[in-house]
């Protein structure tokens, strides 16, 4: 069921990629993001491309399943295309017809701009493929970790995001039982127009919260029974540190940013 | 013949590495009347099984017939399904949701189409079959109630759909004994009324005294078909099947075990305490 | 001295009419070492004095006292925590983490056990109700025994002296309750002092000591034996007895002299054969 796929959907695996620090990876993904900004000339853009196939190649993931997370925005990817193809103003102008208007730099901005979409989606796709969902908490907790002078509740919010994570399978399996147990009684989810539809969610909505109030409560009777505190005085039973390869992969990316600011 | 399972397979998540065969080939008849008992290990097939005869999974092959007709075809009346088959799940109090127990009894019925004067009838007569006072009741909130309270009513909201056949998956789980032995003894005396019962439960006691028939699954298999006493008088395929049998019948098999004259088939505590009070002879 | 010692407790669950309480004088002591089985009925207050033991709920009248500290107390609120382990009816609602083994490590974590002796705690605590092979799994991926035991794995790494275990197999099938017992079992085997509270007279049996809880109050303490041979009890406190007992209480009303009662099965068949 679809409780087999975890968030951001994360392939497990051993490799060099996966095994980078979380921390560094968050902010490696930051850098490659402005790095794909930088890139201006086919030589820059090129470099992004040999870079991501690189990760990918290192990652041993397969590119088929990587290409599943554009997937979903296709769909973005194709209208920004065929909106610069046809409506970009100025440039050579190759021919027109009607509203339409293809030109040189219509086509070459259009090409441009794809590219730069497909490399964001599959530098942050990388992120979520090669980083468990806990490791990403544990890595966003870390940095944060300094706005805590400004009383932001960073703790708090890294333990909201674990115990979500962790009940949404859960939820989603009671969310099932619920919706087979209503339409027993003559209810129907799939049937009428958009109010009905939506007054229709009643019978499973109300006793989804119910439900999940109930749990809140308890889980917090059993963290509680387990000393549970808050943030002050927690150790973590799993320390993250750095190594050698996350000070190499950081090294790459920094080369990389000092070439694309040459003007590529 | 009201319920006919034709070579019912059903198959989770086909074509993914999680595949799984929660139910394989099938077969089953089940006639009016009947109070039948479901049992097996978890992860048999048993909530599949009864998912599929309510309609509210669609085989993957096979058929589910319901007085002849089969229930996955185009333009088979749902409606009717629902009036016909009752089901409550387990921890049905979890599906309480409206503002008042009568709303919540009253939602099936109103889903059928029921008038509102009917409707009344049938929720007095469900909440008088779970003891629950219409007049003191009615008006609560369902989240008011104890634990017991809410599932009497999640249960009432499933008889006033006065359905002819009742399917009920682990209705005991998670009440102390006193519940039990009120829920069974509903259960029994609908049956009397006519109302066909499909029982999953793992308490193989209750079966022996209430079932009149049992059916085992084992990997989403039927394995055994028979009535009570000859189900259970297969001890060693059902410990190997992972379920137990009735305390009753374990005295007695001991019992047996040891030379003493204990006729087989002795399932029911009344029973054996006869042979019992035999064997020692009357009164000491 | 007594682990946890509850003198004259009342407690009673705020609402508009307090007509009668969850739990009216209750005393009750629990010994180092010591098997107690708290039954009876749903109602009867046995579910409410479980979180009076570890300071979740404190005594409107009376007090609790753990080791002798007052769970009163605020000043010794985690300590008795720690002393106390509590594992809960619901399976679900007990696991807070995505993997079994950061689940386990959970407790260890709020106490400020150092990273590296955490990690041992945890390993000892999975290999002591034999999850150890699920260390890396999802918790939703298990089975109710399953969820169970990497919750009561997540007590132990906090060494508690004394485990309290509210309804642990309410909710579980025949084959999670086996498992979740025998874990209690070898758990006091090896010295942990448990309170086991269920509804379950079968369950009972393991305990050295039973306690019959009606009402809100205490109104039958003693040896399983002692218990279940007295039908008067069992009947007033809403509880019913399994069929082994119960036959031996209609042939022994009936007349015929069948010696103690018999706690088992093959008790009972040794008695009919004799």
């Amino acid at each position: 069921m679809i409780k087999n796929i975890t968030l951001g959907q994360y392939f497990p695996g051993n490799s060099v990629i996966h095994r980078l620090d979380a921390r560094m990876k968050l902010v490696l993904v930051i850098a490659v993001i402005v790095l794909v900004f930088m890139a201006r000339t086919v030589i820059g853009n090129a470099v992004v491309l040999a870079f991501l196939a690189a990760v990918i190649i290192m990652s041993r993931i397969s590119v088929k399943f990587v290409l599943r997370g554009i997937k979903p925005l296709w769909f973005i990817i194709l209208l920004t295309f065929v909106l610069n193809v046809f409506f970009h103003q100025g440039g050579n102008e190759l021919f027109s017809w009607w509203i339409l208007r293809v030109s040189e730099e219509g086509l070459i901005s259009a090409v441009r701009l794809a590219a730069r979409l497909i490399f964001l989606i599959t530098a942050t796709t990388m992120l979520t493929l090669t980083t468990s969902p806990i490791s990403l908490t544990d890595g966003l907790e870390s940095l944060m970790k300094p706005l805590k002078a400004v009383r932001f509740p960073v703790h708090e919010l890294a333990m909201m995001m674990t115990i979500a994570m962790r009940f949404i399978p859960t939820l989603i399996e009671e969310t099932d039982k619920i919706m087979k147990a209503q339409t027993a009684r003559g209810a129907e989810f799939d049937s009428g127009n958009v109010i009905k539809r939506a007054t229709g969610m009643v019978p499973l909505l109300v006793p989804l919260f119910v439900s999940a109030f109930r749990r809140a409560d308890e889980l917090a009777f059993a963290m509680e029974s387990r000393c549970y505190h808050g943030g002050e005085g927690r150790t973590r039973m799993k320390v993250m540190h750095l190594a050698g390869r996350d000070w190499a992969a950081a090294a790459v990316v920094a080369a990389l940013i000092v070439f694309m600011a040459f003007g590529f | 013949m009201p319920i006919e399972l034709e070579n019912l397979t059903y198959t989770y998540m086909p074509g993914t590495p999680f595949e799984a065969r929660a139910v394989d080939d099938l077969s089953l008849k089940i006639e009016d009347g009947e109070f039948l008992g479901i049992i097996g290990h978890t992860g048999s097939g048993k909530t599949t099984m009864i998912g599929l005869i309510a309609g509210l999974l669609k085989p993957t092959s096979g058929r589910v017939l319901i007085d002849g007709e089969d229930i996955a075809a185009k333009g088979y009346d749902r409606k009717k399904l629902r009036r016909k088959i009752g089901v409550v799940f387990q921890y049905p109090e979890h599906q309480l949701f409206e503002e008042t127990v009568y709303k919540d009894i009253a939602f099936g019925p109103g889903k059928l189409g029921i008038s509102e004067a009917e409707t009344e009838e049938r929720v007095r007569y469900a909440m008088e079959l779970m003891e629950l006072d219409f007049d003191s009741v009615k008006n609560l909130s369902p989240f008011e109630l104890s634990g017991g309270q809410k599932r009497r009513v999640a249960i009432a909201g499933v008889l006033a759909m006065k359905p002819s056949v009742l399917i009920l998956d682990e209705p005991v789980a998670g009440l102390d004994p006193a519940g039990r032995i009120h829920l069974m003894n509903m259960i029994r005396r609908l049956n009397r009324e006519g109302v066909t019962i499909l029982l999953i439960t793992h308490s193989m006691d209750d079966l022996a005294e209430n079932a009149r028939r049992v059916v085992v699954l084992k990997g989403s298999r039927l394995l055994m078909d028979g009535t009570p006493a000859e189900v259970f008088a297969r001890r060693e395929e059902l410990t190997a099947a992972s379920l137990d049998v009735p305390c009753v019948a374990e005295i007695a098999a001991k019992l047996r075990a040891r030379g003493k004259d204990i006729p087989p088939g002795i399932i029911r505590l009344d029973d054996l305490q006869r042979c019992v009070e035999d064997m020692l002879g009357g009164r000491p | 001295m007594a682990v946890i010692e509850a003198k004259d407790v009342t407690y009673a669950y705020a609402s508009e009419d307090n007509i009668s309480p969850a739990l009216w004088n209750v005393t009750l002591s629990i010994e180092p070492g010591e098997f107690v089985a708290i039954i009876g009925h749903n109602g009867s207050g046995k579910s409410t004095l479980a979180k009076l033991l570890n300071g979740l709920y404190t005594p409107a009248s009376g007090q609790v006292a753990v080791k002798g500290m007052d769970t009163k107390d605020e000043r010794h609120v985690w300590d008795i925590r720690r002393t106390v382990g509590m594992v809960f009816q619901n399976p679900d609602n007990q696991l807070v983490a995505t993997v079994v083994e950061e689940d386990v490590a959970f407790g260890p974590e709020n106490l400020g056990v150092p990273p590296e002796e955490i990690r041992q705690r945890v390993d000892e605590a999975l290999e002591q109700v034999n999850m150890s092979a699920f260390k890396e799994h999802a918790p939703h991926m298990l089975s109710g025994g399953q969820k169970q035991r990497v919750a009561i794995a997540g007590v132990l790494a906090m060494h508690p002296e004394i485990i309290v275990f509210d309804e642990p197999t309410a909710m579980l099938d025949p084959e999670g309750r086996d498992e979740v017992l025998a874990a209690i079992r070898d758990l006091n085997s090896k010295g942990k002092t448990i309170v086991l509270i269920t509804h379950y007279m079968e369950e009972s049996l393991l305990a050295d000591r039973v306690v019959v809880m009606t009402g809100g109050q205490i109104t039958a303490t003693g040896t399983p034996r002692e218990i279940f041979a007295d039908e008067a009890v069992l009947k007033h406190a809403g509880l019913t007895a399994p069929p082994h007992i119960e036959l031996y209480h209609r042939l022994t009303n009936k007349g015929y002299d069948l010696g103690e009662c018999p706690l088992t099965v093959d008790e009972l068949v040794d008695k009919l054969c004799r």
